[in-house]
């Protein structure tokens, strides 16, 4: 046993490094797959600036992202909208006013609302909402940006319960007591006490949500319509980043500007959800002091 | 503390692994490297080469699929790159047949011609047309190119219902909804030429990843129109007759409009040889002149030849 102990030892190191090694070789990858057109050929005014993406046009291709990004960053922010009173309400429920039998099921089937493939999501909005939508807003077409944001609200929903749930549980037993004992009702010591101190944790929940959100995939190419526009209402179509290269990578010649520049949106993607992880993680870690 | 940081890591899994799997599915298309092997050979494994058109690589796979089934000892390697990268590797003799969606030019004539010493030969294999799908409550007609390019070219100002002279029913607002393709079919690109030549669509139009989602979306919304295969159609939707006059009438697609060149949209699909070929290539194409060669065409959504054009089953 002592013999084999440095080997078992090694072997969980290396599990343990190698998530750090794969995502530094997935950054590696993108970078590189997209990397001679970002320095060479990109013209960032127009990518950032323009809504023009032809990047199959026989006379004149031209590679703007902007209405991606837009449509990405609306689709997200209105299913925040949505999320995040669900979420945290969600949460404070589970952890403050259920008990028992009540809490272990709800617990166990928000659990399973995360476990649902996003295809099937995408489905859901293509088959169900997509109707729905047309008839209750009397819209031309129910693939658009509220589709997309009521399947990103429900799949982010779970995460925020989750994470929000734990950030409560963590707030110590004496602070209830404490505020209990001044007589304060139960909503008070959510309002006043438990709130402001899980703030960075309930924060967090939020963002991981967010980053849940951007990186979606599927769910989101199917139910948002996938039309280059800047949505001027909720009922308009948009496309998303994600959606773009998954719908566009597959037929592209590899080693194109069109297969290239769908790299670099992966970038673009990537730098995104980095940036709000890395947000999360540290306010996670604000929570701890 | 422990769970939110796995948590983390597995929430940026979906975006990472979308990915992978998009970028790995490029591979397995290339072209294997037996440029040497003649079809024909006596004894050992025979490999044809397969390249060219896009719109036609889902039914060549099918073809060369099917074949193998039956014939194991010969492979056929397909691949695609649009009809142009077919022709210029049939020119360097890379490939044994060139999938084509347009018939050669005079001048990839002669340089076939030269470089082989034999005068190409355009094999029709089957015809693609796409049809022009709106809601069944739509009363249009007939609705002409120009109308069309008006609708969706990058330019085109036609946007309402009321421009073509039609009211729909539970169309609202009157807008016309645009559905499109992904821009990397070969559905879109065979449209785009027709209508606008080498011009572009106009941006805001929904693209759909399938041929089949196109109709489906147009089943469900009263304001859409939208193209694609003739395979599709049901009864949630119809069909607008074709023109590329305004005077003449609308031609609905049918396999016999497609035959005779009445209905506009549509074109022959070719295989390409060097040559009459002989061995196994000359087989493989029988075959996919065959009567079991054109009931693949049929489930791949497009139209199979003229009865009289189907070849007896090579034996």
């Amino acid at each position: 046993m002592r013999r084999i102990e440095p080997l078992i030892e090694a072997v969980v190191h290396i599990c343990g490094f190698s998530a750090v090694f794969f995502v530094i070789a997935i950054f590696w990858f993108v970078f590189e797959e997209g990397a001679s057109f970002l320095w060479n050929t990109l013209d960032w005014g127009q990518f950032l600036g323009s809504i023009e993406w032809y990047p199959s046009s026989e006379s004149n291709r031209r590679y703007g992202a902007l209405a991606m990004i837009v449509g990405t960053l609306s689709v997200t922010m209105l299913a925040m909208a949505i999320a995040v009173p669900f979420g945290l309400g969600g949460a404070i429920f589970v952890s403050e006013f259920s008990s028992g039998r009540t809490r272990e099921v709800l617990k166990v089937v928000i659990e399973l609302l995360a476990a649902i493939p996003s295809v099937v999501w995408g489905f859901i909005g293509l088959m169900l909402i997509n109707p729905l939508i047309m008839s209750v807003f009397d819209a031309p077409m129910g693939l658009n940006v509220l589709n997309g944001a009521l399947l990103l609200a429900l799949m982010s929903v779970p995460i925020m319960v989750s994470i929000g749930e734990d950030a409560l549980k963590a707030v110590p037993d004496s602070y209830r007591e404490a505020a209990e004992a001044m007589g304060a009702t139960r909503w008070q010591v959510v309002w006043r006490v438990l709130l402001p101190a899980a703030r960075n944790g309930l924060l967090a929940a939020v963002l991981l949500g967010v980053g849940r959100a951007i990186g979606e995939t599927m769910a989101v190419l199917m139910a948002t319509g996938h039309a280059i526009h800047i949505p001027t209402s909720p009922l308009d179509s948009v496309r998303t980043l994600t959606a773009t290269i998954a719908a566009e990578l597959g037929e592209t010649a590899r080693g194109s500007d069109h297969y290239q520049v769908l790299f670099v949106i992966g970038m673009l993607l990537f730098t995104m959800t980095f940036a709000i992880n890395l947000i999360a993680d540290l306010t996670i870690k604000g929570v701890r002091r | 503390m422990t769970a939110q940081r796995s948590l983390l890591a597995l929430l940026s899994l979906p975006l990472i692994g979308g990915l992978l799997l998009t970028a790995c599915g490029e591979g397995n298309r290339g072209r294997s490297a037996s440029d040497e092997v003649k079809p024909g050979d006596a004894g050992g494994k025979v490999t044809i080469q397969n390249k060219g058109s896009d719109t036609m690589v889902n039914i060549a796979q099918a073809w060369a699929e099917t074949y193998n089934k039956a014939r194991p000892q010969v492979a056929i390697a397909v691949s695609g790159g649009g009809s142009g990268t077919g022709i210029a590797a049939l020119l360097n003799k890379t490939v044994d047949i060139a999938n084509s969606s347009r018939e050669l030019k005079a001048e990839e004539k002669e340089k076939i011609k030269q470089a082989s010493g034999k005068d190409p030969v355009e094999h029709t294999v089957a015809y693609d047309a796409l049809a022009i799908y709106v809601h069944k409550d739509n009363p249009l007609q007939k609705i002409t190119k120009e109308q069309l390019a008006g609708i969706y070219a990058e330019k085109g100002t036609t946007e309402l219902w009321a421009d073509l002279g039609v009211t729909i029913p539970g169309c609202t607002d009157g807008k016309i909804v645009r559905i499109s393709r992904q821009n990397n079919s070969g559905t879109y690109e065979y449209f785009r030429e027709w209508t606008l030549g080498k011009g572009d669509f106009k941006l805001g139009s929904r693209d759909m990843q399938g041929s089949k989602d196109v109709v489906d979306t147009v089943s469900q919304a009263p304001c859409a129109i939208g193209y694609s295969g003739m395979g599709y159609k049901n009864d949630t939707v119809r069909w607008v007759g074709v023109t590329t006059s305004a005077d003449a009438p609308g031609v609905e697609p049918s396999v016999t409009t497609v035959h005779d060149k009445t209905y506009p949209i549509s074109r022959a699909l070719y295989m390409t040889t060097a040559g009459e070929v002989s061995g196994e290539s000359a087989r493989y194409l029988q075959w996919i002149q065959s009567a079991e060669g054109q009931k693949i065409v049929e489930t791949n959504g497009f139209v199979p030849l003229p009865t009289d054009q189907i070849k007896p089953a090579p034996q």
